[in-house]
């Protein structure tokens, strides 16, 4: 593949291959070809530079998600539903804001996808649960778990940086932090 | 077995770290206890929610490196777009804009409301209808004349609402007279010079030239006998010298003047402006040139300039006798023959009073 090629805007399928293979080069060149598409939407509907930022990157986590659950598929241009997610989401912050004024000035043709944004939404309100309880839960808990579930690090090399003297008493720390987390995590509602 | 070494256990399954052996004990192990085979698969779900928070957050971290990596400041001034200026202005300055504008305004309706603009034009050109009712002059001059008429020897007392002026068009009995004189009428009534009143009936009216036609009904007249003066069919010049009679009072009074201007107020086409001194009470009135020729029928005056009066020429007043449908005007003979030619003032008034009359107007 040559160079020019590869700076260039990615395949549709490029897209879905890269997302699967957990590509960067793939994700940077969607996300630099479709974001002044996304901005112009944006800006030009009474939002900031911030708010495109926003709700294009929510956009892109909507598609990776899709994409890595297996149950996207592909009924129109990436192009087109990339644009389409972001009008949805953007309507709907502006409804929040109450800064909707009816109409929105567009840019692009767009497909409507309501219950893809819903579903997203859901899964957002778990992952900030999620970290208003990690963030509940303290040191050296926090890295304990952050350690061992999310970077995958064994018990060993957890007992080691921590200082414990042997892996039972690390597995032990570890199990009541899990515990004090799975508490924190479903007290709050 | 500890909850903790149960969770230890549960990890190492779901992990797939046990071995063949251990794996199938374990398996037996959920099938028997529910209690397990539930927690296992709570196990799972949180797990997974930690890993996928933990996915979420490295993705967020790299699409944030991304960001960082595009100028965004020189893409937004790119892609934003401008309104034409004339927006731009209205969105930056609209307060100062609408408050200017109502200033503006204001001082318009101010200047034209001390300017005397926004009054009425009937402030300044009033009819010459006497309403007798409105004014304490007035009052005392119907006292005298409720004692005239009982004189005459009729019972009326009602004075009639309003007064104006009329004169004799043919000696048959028919009248002319201002169309606002005889406005909303229920009877019209003419009292002579000699203090005689007759009924009359409106048999036809212009109110664009302000003319209304008037015949005598009443049984006891006869004829007025040949009529003095006679009607101009052409404009008369500035600078003649005109007068006009009428009943301003409850006595005939005369108004010379001359003819000031061709037109009437604001430029009326169908008028003169004379300088006669006229009151409420004249409309109607005849207004005549020093040959004693009709010339117009006085109609109003302009309230703030003094001495400017309005007649309506006397051609509107001869199409507008051309117009009476035949059906009603039996025997109307226009006089053309004019007898006070040769006379001074005096002995033209002295012919010519007798065909004035007071009309007065009844209404409720």
């Amino acid at each position: 593949m040559s160079k020019e090629l590869s700076s260039g805007i990615p395949t549709d399928n490029e897209v879905i291959l890269g997302i699967l293979n957990n590509s960067d080069s793939v994700l940077k060149r969607l996300y630099v070809a479709y974001f002044p598409m996304v901005l112009q939407l944006i800006i030009n509907n009474n939002g900031s530079a911030d708010d495109a930022k926003d709700i294009y990157q929510e956009a892109i986590i909507v598609l990776y998600n899709k994409v890595k659950t297996g149950d996207f598929e592909l009924s129109s241009k990436l192009k087109t539903y990339i644009y389409s997610v972001c009008r949805r989401l953007w309507l709907k912050r502006l409804a929040q804001m109450n800064r909707y004024g009816g109409d929105i000035k567009d840019f692009q043709e767009y497909l409507s996808v309501d219950d893809e944004t819903e579903k997203n939404n859901e899964r957002d309100i778990q992952f900030n649960k999620m970290g208003s309880a990690l963030q509940l839960l303290g040191e050296p808990c926090k890295t304990i778990i952050e350690d061992f579930y999310i970077n995958n690090r064994s018990m060993q090399q957890i007992c080691e940086d921590f200082g414990y003297t042997n892996a039972d008493n690390a597995k032990t720390q570890k199990y009541k932090c899990l515990q004090r987390l799975k508490k924190l995590f479903f007290q709050q509602n | 077995m500890s909850d903790n070494q149960l969770l230890e256990q549960i990890e190492r399954y779901l992990n797939g770290e046990m071995t063949k052996d251990e794996r199938a004990r374990f398996e037996i192990l959920r099938n028997e206890d529910t209690n397990l085979n539930k927690k296992v698969a709570e196990h799972r779900h949180f797990v997974n929610l930690i890993k996928q928070y933990g996915e979420r957050l490295e993705l967020e971290k790299r699409l944030n490196a991304l960001h960082s990596e595009i100028d965004v400041h020189s893409l937004e001034e790119e892609l934003i777009i401008h309104p034409s200026w004339i927006v731009s202005m209205w969105r930056n300055h609209h307060s100062k804009i609408s408050v200017a504008a109502s200033i503006a305004i204001f001082a318009v309706l101010c200047t034209l409301f001390f300017t005397g603009y926004l009054n009425n034009k009937e402030l300044n050109y009033a009819q010459l209808k006497g309403d007798i009712a409105n004014t304490k002059k007035s009052i005392n001059a119907l006292q005298s004349k409720v004692n005239g008429l009982n004189h005459a020897g009729k019972g009326s007392v009602n004075p009639g609402n309003f007064r104006g002026t009329g004169f004799a068009i043919s000696s048959n009995g028919y009248i002319v007279t201002d169309y606002h004189v005889v406005k909303d009428a229920d009877s019209v009534y003419v009292q002579s010079f000699d203090g005689k009143s007759y009924r009359t009936k409106v048999i036809y009216s212009e109110p664009g030239d302000d003319i209304a036609v008037l015949q005598i009904t009443d049984p006891s007249f006869k004829t007025f006998g040949a009529i003095p003066y006679a009607f101009k069919k052409a404009d008369t010049d500035i600078g003649e010298n005109v007068f006009t009679i009428g009943y301003p009072r409850d006595v005939i009074v005369l108004g010379p003047g001359f003819l000031t201007a061709s037109t009437g107020f604001r430029g009326d086409t169908t008028q003169y402006q004379v300088s006669t001194p006229v009151d409420f009470g004249n409309s109607g009135g005849p207004l005549l040139d020093s040959k004693g020729n009709v010339i117009g029928i006085i109609n109003a005056k302009e309230t703030h300039v003094e001495g400017a009066a309005f007649a309506v020429k006397s051609s509107y007043l001869l199409k507008t006798i051309q117009d009476i449908p035949d059906s009603l005007k039996s025997d109307l003979n226009i006089n053309s023959k004019n007898v006070l030619a040769g006379l001074n003032r005096v002995q033209q008034i002295k012919k010519m009073q007798n065909y004035v009359f007071m009309v007065k107007v009844y209404n409720q």
